[in-house]
């Protein structure tokens, strides 16, 4: 059996990836998949620890995870549609109302 | 156990490429498809880890759901917007400079956890577990996530609604 730490590791590589998209990406919906990414990657996580833990805990925290993430794919990209109809523009720099 | 080192390593491969290729392709349709490998890797390091029902559950509702729906969202703007979509990047610099430091964060935190060194083996019925847990000690959530649920669905339906 391979340690957990490998599983750990390489699920911090994944969401350091997601969190380089959310940052350096304009593209809402770009934006959007970076933060799938990082969802994958704290879901991976759990699992690794349920594992090196023995427990299904873990498991069923994923389980949650998985049901806020389609959640929020639901309603974010409903709010990102609303925007492009209404803007017809595709960078988030120009979402700038709510800025202070 | 090198069946399983050379299956983690091939998933962790794949994993690495496809997650790298969603956030640096430039063709946005070519990021979707690269997250749904992703995605089927990661199901296939939790079989790796003895979840098979989440791998199941990872196969329907995000390569099956997440990822239709976020082709569907493409397509529709690209519709609205009238040409295709390409994509820039800004802030290389600080981002990666953020990056790399929570990066370090991550790994001196998790450093810190007191873990077991070896893996404990998981009961024979992981499914069965699950069912139990989520039925007796995580019942709560459990009912509260299907009123999020509805809620979410509830909300993007008036979100996408037309001006009429």
């Amino acid at each position: 059996m391979l340690p957990g730490s490998y599983y750990t590791g390489l699920s911090a590589v994944l969401f350091v990836i997601g969190v380089t998209g959310v940052l350096v990406r304009r593209n809402p919906l770009v934006i959007f998949m970076s933060i799938e990414v990082m969802l994958n990657a704290a879901n991976l996580a759990l699992v690794g620890f349920g594992a090196q833990f023995g427990t299904a805990d873990g498991q069923v925290l994923v389980f949650f995870g998985m049901t806020v993430a389609a959640a929020e794919v639901a309603v974010g990209l409903a709010i990102i549609m609303a925007i492009f109809r209404l803007r017809r523009r595709l960078s988030v720099d120009d979402l700038s109302a709510m800025r202070w | 156990m090198t069946l399983e080192t050379g299956a983690f390593w091939g998933l962790a491969a794949v994993l690495l490429a496809s997650s790298l290729a969603v956030v640096l392709t430039r063709n946005l349709f070519h990021s979707v498809l690269y997250l749904a490998v992703a995605i089927v890797a990661t199901g296939g390091v939790f079989l790796l880890l003895d979840a098979a029902f989440l791998f199941g559950v990872q196969l329907l509702l995000y390569a099956g759901g997440v990822v239709t729906i976020v082709v569907f969202a493409i397509m529709l703007t690209e519709r609205l917007v009238g040409e295709g979509i390409g994509q820039t990047s800004r802030y290389l610099i600080n981002g990666a400079v953020v990056s790399v430091a929570v990066f370090v964060g991550v790994l001196l935190f998790v450093g810190q956890a007191p873990l077991p060194a070896a893996r404990r083996p998981l009961g024979a019925d992981v499914t069965r577990a699950l069912g139990e847990l989520l039925l007796t000690r995580y019942v709560l959530a459990f009912e509260l996530l299907a009123v999020l649920l509805v809620t979410a669905l509830l909300g993007a339906l008036y979100l996408a609604r037309t001006d009429e």
